[in-house]
């Protein structure tokens, strides 16, 4: 990327273009990206996203692992919703073995993805809050995230990376009385909400930061394969959990909320949203959960038949996708992770040329990319 | 439920506070006026003094050199007062509880600490920077900051030095800052610092327009430009129960409180109008590559104006050090820090606004407004002959 000299017309005096790295080392991307900004005073002209920071091969390592083994990796792509890791690991491999886990299993999985959606969505709402500047919304989620993070130690022993959903079911059933303690936790956070919108959603200086900044047009976002809450922004209803239902979601009754335009805000309101829907779907979750017992019978060494599948589900960040390939031994031959963020991430380049620097972390807040996941 | 239901501890807390309350309150008044006691102190010493053998330059060089320590020891404790102050205002604000155990109670002591790990931090000029340029700018922040001081009245005869023009005087003083930060920002040699000097310029000569318009009207009123005139043209009550201070007076007075606040706010760079230091986009501004006892002169030098910019209003709207019963500089103090705590309020509550819309902010909001001010002001002054 090459500077320019801007020459002002009718007089002598010219200016530069300046290149700016944002990142890797930069509290805004969310990690190690690294952004190459072209400006021109503060607007910029050409921006060119570097991604690989974090790059642990996983797809490689799934080549050399067993499948429950891969699991464990599986936590470590999107750590912010590791549940849905688990889940679309699991999914894909039960398709190759073609096993069917009960359906109290499928209620508890959804009971753990839809937790982990709104714990996921809190973190973007408060690092939002603090790319826009406003420091007071993160600790004030990250409060009610931690109340979340509880709930799933008592589940799986683990506060990050759960591995409790497993290949044919879950690690284990409920503990005692850990109904009660989730119910109690979702009357306590649904007031939360209004709090958010009181502090952030409808406060004037956010939505002037977020309004009209980053629009993605629907014919774009079809385009560069944008899933998720971002799709959603732009007001197309697609939604995997409404119209390719897995887990059962077809049980439970719950909106796919829309933005309008496509810009910032929309992006944020969606995810507002989503986190009341997610409330209802675990409230419906636990109100019907099936007795019995949660896991299939599940062969000791798994070597599924030659063959391929391709599963895939709505992740907090869009769709995320996997196909393996089995060619009969106990390890797969070939892994490949559709992850929402690094396709998401794509769109960067074209929505930031023609803003202003101080939009860039608007944007890319919006656009929630985790870089575990963009990197894997 | 009108009255809450307290736990033991919170009982006890309201009780060591009024009583904290009820000393410091009894010690106020028995002190009494601070400028009448220091002004008996010194005709105490002086007869002292002109008997011993000095030259009399020599001791009025010792008095000035006394007042100086006076300022800066008022300003350096009340900037480690308003540090931990904000620390611990923030942390309630975000379900926290701050600092709590240097010092004992409370994480007092939370700032001296701070204060001695800046002081023996190793001081960095990185190699990019122009060091002469680099090592100058914090002082040309902070010398600016303490000047101001010197003309606010801190209560009836507590002033340093008592200006014909002492308004004017602050403004012009305290813009001369803005050099030290665009030098901070272009001599640091880092393109993120040079970004947030460049819109710390624009931002400070830009508020500094309709922060001086909106005290238009006080002027209208009062005459004069000595503050200690305009904190005594607003002593007295309306109708025996409405103190006479400038931001009582109906329409104007709000609105010039208003813009004055909300400039002071843009000219002290603290959000919603920190895009000079914008952490999430600029890593911090102007005082990224400072560490050390240079990093703390910026510190300082914030939190110095903070105070500046509350004493003023307190002394342009809020009626100086008057008040019933209490000495008025206590009166002074618990207005200004009544004003300090506006600021850390809004800057725990709100985001941050991007630079262009906070330009046409002032340009095409406040400006209009306090024009618009000065005008029904200037009307009143002619109709009523005040």
């Amino acid at each position: 990327m090459a500077t320019e000299l801007i020459r002002i017309p009718g007089s002598d005096f010219q200016t530069e273009e300046m290149i700016l790295n944002l990142g890797p080392q930069h509290p805004s991307t969310h990690g190690v990206l690294r952004v190459v900004l072209k400006i021109d005073g503060e607007v910029i002209t050409a921006a060119q996203p570097d991604v690989g920071y974090l790059h642990r091969g996983t797809e490689k390592l799934a080549e050399n692992r067993t499948y429950p083994q891969m699991l464990v990796i599986s936590d470590r792509w999107d750590y912010l919703s590791a549940m849905s890791n688990n889940l679309i690991w699991c999914l894909a491999v039960e398709k190759l073995l073609q096993i069917e886990v009960p359906l109290r299993g499928d209620y508890l999985r959804v009971i753990m993805v839809e937790l982990n959606r709104i714990a996921s969505h809190l973190v973007f709402f408060g690092t939002y809050g603090i790319d826009i500047g406003a420091y007071t919304p993160f600790l004030h989620a990250f409060r009610e995230r931690e109340k979340i993070l509880d709930l799933f130690e008592e589940v799986s022993g683990a506060r990050m990376t759960y591995n409790y959903i497993r290949i044919g079911g879950v690690m284990a059933d409920l503990p005692e009385d850990w109904i009660g303690k989730c119910r109690s936790f979702l009357e306590w956070i649904k007031p939360r909400f209004v709090e958010y919108d009181i502090l952030l959603t409808e406060n004037p200086i956010f939505k002037d930061r977020t309004q009209n900044i980053g629009i993605i047009s629907k014919e774009d976002a079809i385009s560069y394969a944008i899933t998720g809450p971002n799709l959603r922004g732009c007001g197309i209803s697609f939604d995997l959990r409404k119209d390719e239902p897995y887990c059962h979601y077809q049980d439970f009754k719950f909106d796919v909320p829309t933005g309008k335009q496509g810009d910032c805000w929309d992006r944020y309101w969606v995810r507002i949203q989503e986190m009341k829907e997610s409330v209802k779907i675990v409230e419906q979750a636990l109100d019907h959960l099936p007795t019995g017992v949660p896991n299939a019978k599940v062969p000791r060494i798994i070597r599924p038949p030659v063959g391929e599948s391709y599963a895939q589900l709505e992740a907090p960040r869009g769709v995320l996708g996997i196909y393996c390939l089995s060619a009969g031994e106990d390890k797969p031959y070939r892994v490949h992770v559709r992850a929402p963020s690094f396709i998401n991430l794509t769109i960067l380049q074209k929505i930031l040329v023609g803003m202003k620097l101080a939009d860039v972390v608007a944007i890319l807040g919006s656009i929630d990319i985790v870089l575990g996941e963009v990197d894997r | 439920m009108i009255f809450p239901v307290l736990t033991q501890s919170q009982k006890r807390s309201i009780g060591v506070l009024a009583l904290m309350g009820l000393i410091g309150g009894g010690t106020a008044m028995a002190i009494g006026e601070l400028g009448m006691r220091l002004t008996q102190i010194w005709e105490f010493l002086l007869p002292i003094l002109q008997k011993l053998p000095i030259p009399e330059m020599a001791s009025q060089i010792a008095g000035m050199v006394i007042e100086c320590s006076l300022l800066i020891g008022f300003i350096s404790v009340s900037v480690m007062f308003m540090v931990w102050w904000e620390r611990k205002v923030s942390a309630h604000m975000q379900s926290r509880l701050g600092p709590m155990t240097t010092g004992g109670w409370h994480g007092w002591a939370q700032t001296i600490a701070d204060g001695i790990k800046l002081i023996l931090k190793e001081d960095i000029i990185p190699e990019s920077a122009n060091s002469w340029v680099h090592r100058l700018a914090p002082v040309l922040v902070f010398v600016p900051a303490f000047i101001c001081y010197a003309v606010l009245p801190f209560g009836s005869n507590l002033i340093a030095v008592n200006l014909d023009i002492g308004v004017l005087f602050i403004f012009a003083i305290s813009g001369l800052s803005v050099l030290g930060i665009v030098m901070a920002g272009w001599g640091s040699g880092n393109k993120y610092s040079m970004l947030g000097g460049l819109r710390a310029a624009a931002q400070s000569v830009s508020y500094e327009i309709p922060r001086v318009l909106s005290i238009v009207p006080i002027l209208l009123f009062v005459g004069s430009l000595k503050l200690t005139d305009i904190a005594n043209y607003q002593s007295g009550m309306w109708f025996g129960f409405i103190p006479r201070w400038f931001i009582f007076y109906p329409v104007i007075g709000q609105i010039a409180f208003i813009i004055f606040l909300i400039s002071s706010v843009a000219e002290t760079n603290r959000t919603p109008f920190d895009i000079a230091e914008a952490e999430s986009e600029l890593v911090a501004g102007f005082h990224t590559e400072y560490s050390g006892m240079k990093f703390s002169l910026f510190f300082l030098a914030e939190y110095a104006y903070v105070f500046l910019s509350s004493g003023l209003t307190t002394a342009l709207f809020l009626g100086g050090g008057s008040g019933p019963l209490l000495p008025t500089w206590v009166w002074f103090l618990l207005k200004s820090f009544g004003i300090v705590f506006l600021f850390l309020w809004f800057r725990w509550t709100f985001p941050r606004m991007r630079v262009d819309r906070l330009m046409e902010f002032t340009w095409k909001f406040l400006m209009p407004w306090s024009f618009v001010n000065i005008l029904i002001a200037g009307a009143v002054v002619l109709a009523l002959g005040v």
